[in-house]
């Protein structure tokens, strides 16, 4: 409450100081951030707005990831553009292939002479957006990464360490059959299955997604995700199922519920679900945060994860004194103070090492036990060719067409093997589509 | 269906028509004809890289086996929405108008879905049959019937089915109760009077009557079951599990929308109308010869 | 009524009132679900009776909005909906009643081509043809206002055809006799067809106007300043929560509020069905 009167005091006297200093440039900001982060959004503009006068951002809430994309892609085409939209990662190829479109942040800093170090920024969180030699694209903003929950109270129920989760595959499944029988409705969920079961799966085992390092190569490229690996373990979940083992959930996030809701002993899901979870089962008593499990007959030690999430990418077709705001607002959301308040205020994780440490020192992570595994897990390793990310075109129906696919094991209707076939078959046409209508 | 006595003005019907003649114009077909010129194109979103391509959108169309399972999807859930829609409606309206005492009261809880938003409607559904946390799944579980529609790609389309007759149902209650209001009271009585039971009169009088009203919600429900629901797959299914509930507009919004494949999205579209169009004549000239005014 | 029937009127009674509890039963969840707290409707099972925060819950939605500038927005975004909705209500029924008049009674060059072009626009998506309607109305500078939200809106087939077809079945002794009176073609439009057209545009006002307080998509694409945005839009806002769980409690709240308006229209509009019947019966 007194954290919605400053902000709403703070946005007053910034609107009072416009009318007075006309000389202020707007920068448009779009972004698709409902509820509570919405008002972080807020906030943190705000802040940018007090630290200066010369510009003034301007956020917009444009609805889901969908609906702020079409509405900047209208704007764009009717030459209305906003400076900055936030967009969904998975959008990030078909966003680059847009030429003539977007402003790469790297060449934004360059041209306002914005101070910019690529060091600074967490691995796999920059490698995601940039080119491969390196050149930042768009600014990671809001980025999660799966990890594991678990529920302590059923745990204890079916005579396991409250405080020992599991660690591999196999011990989970062992641990949810012992829970199953005990009484729970449901060992294990994930939520965002693509994401999570397929996608973070092969950048945890250091397996390809597609060819090409995984897309970043070029655009003439083929999935791969249905290695041996992959269909032994969507197998295995398959064979789960009988006995509740696994229980699927719903695409997205709908699964969550299952967890929250006291049916689920473990759920693989975004780090960025952590408030919420915590909010619905009442404090980190009932629940733990862990790294996500691993199959030690793929890989001995796992090498790191990859983010989701979104990033703000800049809009051409402004005049260019406005793109100094930009750059400023852009160095603004890097710095230290501003993403350690972002990451402990919403759960993403923060996108550069210093903004970890302050958060460590401050003594965040002994408050909220589990906040840390996040960022644990993307710097767990220097990130390969198969874990820096993903830059695949029209991604968007290609998640679409595996969450079909699993959904087909889910059922019954197909085993692994065919279904992952099936997928990647139908995935390659897709990218196919996108290689003809970029070349 | 013509008038036999009409006006003889020369320049007035045109001053009628003009506001929604120009809106139509400005506001829709200019518009349209820039999504049908899309259809023959490739490219990308914000239309830096643009190809004419020919036909190579819709032939892709035709080289995917999932739009054909789609067609199929989308003709059997339209049968269901409107044949079960304007069924349960009609059913409600006709007992509601025999209803004196209480009317208003039952009335008002039947229109009052309608005031629900599409997509907070395809949520409220969506949460009531949640496998593990939903009521009615809760219940259904009590009586022996495992629903899980996350799964059970038939459950799913049944609970789509559900969800787009629930958000049109008060339409169409609405639009069968002013018919049936409309009908003058006098021939019902006149043929109580000649000995017609309840069922004959229904049959012989009001059903006949209430054809025009009926055919105008055939074309409506049909139009909305193909055009309208989309945002309730949208918020229950997203076309899953599998592809069982994928039908053909969300196909259109899924790729244009969240997709961004504006040509592939354009030529589904530009079936879809031709579809709807033939659909739509066909209907007006077969069964509105057959209709009683 | 025509006769009496005890056992009919009870079927009636029974079958209307199962009908009730089927579909208000997700209204009602609706309200159940605003007096919550967000754990208790996070947690299984779901309550299925009103609980303790009614009014805490309200009054958070009702004073604190999105809040961010300092003014009343939900009351700002209730007003909004009422303009964009009673806009669209009333232009749409204005040109269609207008033009099915000019379709069903009079002949002229080109009648037929008129009515299919305004019957196509039953067809085509509005979702196709979003950017490309986005573009227009910013050419025609009708971004952030008013008539940008409701104008394009406002070309629909549906009250058009209503009115065709409701006019076709007006007797045509009535237009005779206003043609032998001498009266002209407008004076029998305000003196007969409209005043007999009561029900109808009673009805389609209802329907319009829930149409145009439920647009979601449209006015979320053209408006950039909150003085435009609409209380469905603020529903959603709620609803959209990236990696979240949705604040149900609040969110179903507003959902209620959102109803509000319109479920009263609808309740006040239905006696002029009422009124409407009685007409006849005389």
């Amino acid at each position: 409450m007194t954290r919605i009167l400053l902000s709403s005091v703070a946005a007053a006297a910034v609107l009072a100081s416009a009318s007075t200093a006309f000389a202020q440039t707007e920068v448009q900001f779009w972004h698709a951030m409902g509820g509570n982060l919405g008002e972080a959004v807020n906030t943190l503009v705000d802040g940018f707005n007090k630290s200066q006068s010369e510009y003034k951002v301007n956020p917009v809430y444009k609805g889901s990831y969908t609906e702020t994309l079409t509405a900047a892609i209208a704007a764009f085409r009717a030459k209305q553009a906003p400076h900055i939209v936030q967009v969904f990662e998975v959008g990030t190829a078909n966003m680059m292939a847009a030429k003539g479109a977007v402003y790469p942040v790297y060449q934004l800093m360059a041209d306002a002479k914005e101070p910019f170090d690529p060091k600074a920024f967490i691995g796999p969180v920059y490698g995601y957006y940039s080119t491969p030699d390196g050149k930042l694209l768009s600014m990671p903003f809001n980025s999660s990464t799966p990890v594991l929950y678990w529920n302590k109270e059923l745990m204890q129920k079916a005579g396991l360490d409250p405080n020992t989760p599991p660690k591999t595959w196999p011990e989970l499944g062992e641990m949810a059959k012992k829970a199953v029988a005990a009484g729970a409705k449901c060992g294990f969920t994930p939520q965002w299955q693509t994401w999570t079961m397929i996608e973070n799966y092969g950048a945890w085992h250091n397996l390809p997604y597609a060819t090409k390092d995984n897309g970043f190569g070029g655009t003439d490229i083929e999935l791969k995700f249905n290695d041996p690996a992959r269909v032994k373990f969507i197998q295995m979940l398959a064979d789960w199922t009988k006995d509740k083992t696994f229980v699927y959930g719903g695409r997205e996030g709908k699964s969550t519920a299952l967890f929250t809701g006291g049916d689920c002993v473990f759920h693989v899901a975004s780090s960025g679900s952590a408030a919420g979870i915590d909010k619905a089962l009442g404090g980190t008593s009932k629940y733990g945060i862990a790294m996500m499990p691993y199959s030690p007959d793929v890989i001995a030690k796992p090498q790191n994860s990859i983010i989701g999430g979104a990033t703000l990418w800049v809009l051409q077709g402004r005049p260019a004194a406005e793109y100094k705001g930009v750059a400023k607002f852009m160095s603004y959301l890097a710095s230290t103070p501003v993403q350690a308040k972002w990451h402990q205020e919403t759960g993403y994780v923060p996108i550069t090492t210093a903004a970890a440490e302050v958060t460590e020192k401050e003594g965040f992570y002994k408050k909220f036990p589990g906040r840390e595994v996040g960022v644990q897990e993307l710097t767990l390793n220097p990130p390969t060719a198969n874990s820096k990310g993903l830059r695949i075109g029209n991604f968007v129906q290609i998640r679409d067409i595996v969450d079909g696919e699993l959904e087909n094991v889910w059922s019954g209707k197909k085993d692994a093997k065919t279904a992952l076939d099936d997928a990647v078959k139908a995935g390659n046409d897709q990218l196919k589509r996108f290689e003809a209508a970029n070349k | 269906m013509e008038k036999r006595v009409t006006f003889n003005e020369r320049w007035l019907p045109y001053l009628l028509l003009g506001p929604q003649i120009i809106i139509t114009l400005v506001f829709f077909f200019w518009p349209s004809g820039q999504a049908i010129y899309q259809s023959v194109l490739i490219e990308d979103v914000f239309g830096g890289n643009s190809k004419f391509v020919w036909f190579e959108n819709f032939a892709q169309l035709f080289r995917d086996n999932s739009y054909a399972h789609s067609a199929q999807i989308t003709v059997v859930f339209s049968f269901l929405v409107a044949a079960i829609g304007l069924g349960i409606s009609l059913l409600l309206a006709v007992m509601a108008d025999r209803i004196i005492r209480g009317a208003t009261a039952y009335k008002t809880f039947l229109i009052w879905p309608y005031a629900v938003a599409p997509a907070v409607a395809g949520v409220l559904w969506g949460f009531l049959f949640n496998p593990s946390v939903g009521i009615i799944a809760w219940m259904l579980q009590g009586i022996g019937i495992e629903f899980n529609y996350v799964i059970n790609g038939n459950q799913a389309l049944l609970l789509v089915v559900i969800a787009a007759v629930w958000n049109q149902i008060s339409y169409n209650f609405l639009f069968f109760l002013a018919g049936l209001q409309s009908i003058p009271k006098s021939l019902i009585e006149a043929a109580a009077i000649d000995g017609a039971g309840p069922g004959r009169r229904f049959w012989d009088i009001i059903f006949p009557l209430l054809s025009p009203v009926g055919f105008f919600l055939l074309v409506v429900n049909i139009i909305y079951a193909f055009f309208g629901t989309f945002g309730v797959v949208d918020s229950l299914t997203k076309g899953g599990p599998g592809k069982s509930t994928e039908i053909l507009v969300f196909k259109v919004f899924n790729d244009g929308f969240r997709g961004q494949d504006l040509g592939g999205s354009s030529a589904q579209s530009v079936i879809l109308m031709v579809v709807v169009i033939a659909l739509t004549v066909v209907q007006f000239r077969f069964i509105e010869r057959r209709v009683h005014y | 009524m025509v006769e009496n029937r005890p056992f009919l009127t009870l079927l009636s009674h029974l079958v209307v009132l199962i009908g009730v509890i089927i579909i208000a039963f997700p209204v009602w969840m609706t309200f159940v679900a605003s007096t919550h707290s967000q754990q208790t409707m996070l947690q299984s099972p779901i309550p299925v009776l009103p609980g303790p925060h009614l009014i805490e819950n309200y009054t958070k939605v009702l004073t604190e909005g999105y809040g961010r500038i300092g003014n009343t927005p939900v009351l700002m975004t209730l007003t909004n909906s009422m303009i964009m909705a009673l806009g669209v209500a009333l232009g749409k029924i204005a040109i269609s009643i207008t033009s099915a008049f000019a379709i069903v009674y009079f002949r002229f060059p080109g009648r037929m081509y008129f009515f299919w072009a305004i019957f196509v626009t039953l067809m085509l998506p509005v979702e196709v043809r979003i950017v490309p309607t986005y573009g227009v109305v910013a050419s025609l500078g009708m971004l952030d206002s008013y008539y940008g939200l409701i104008i394009p809106l406002i070309a629909s087939a549906t009250a058009t055809f209503l009115f065709r077809q409701f006019f076709l079945s007006v007797p045509d002794e009535l237009t005779e006799a206003a043609r032998v009176d001498g009266a002209s073609p407008m004076r029998f439009f305000w003196d007969i067809l409209l005043p007999m057209s009561r029900t109808s545009i009673a009805a389609l006002f209802v329907i319009q106007f829930i149409y145009g307080w439920n647009q979601y998509l449209w006015p979320l694409l053209i408006t950039t300043k909150e003085s435009y945005y609409t209380v469905v839009m603020t529903v959603s806002r709620q609803a959209n929560v990236v990696d979240g769980v949705p604040s149900w409690n609040l969110l179903m709240a507003m959902a209620m509020l959102a109803m509000l308006p319109p479920v009263l229209v609808v309740v006040f509009m239905q006696r002029q069905f009422v009124r409407g019947l009685v007409e006849t019966e005389k």
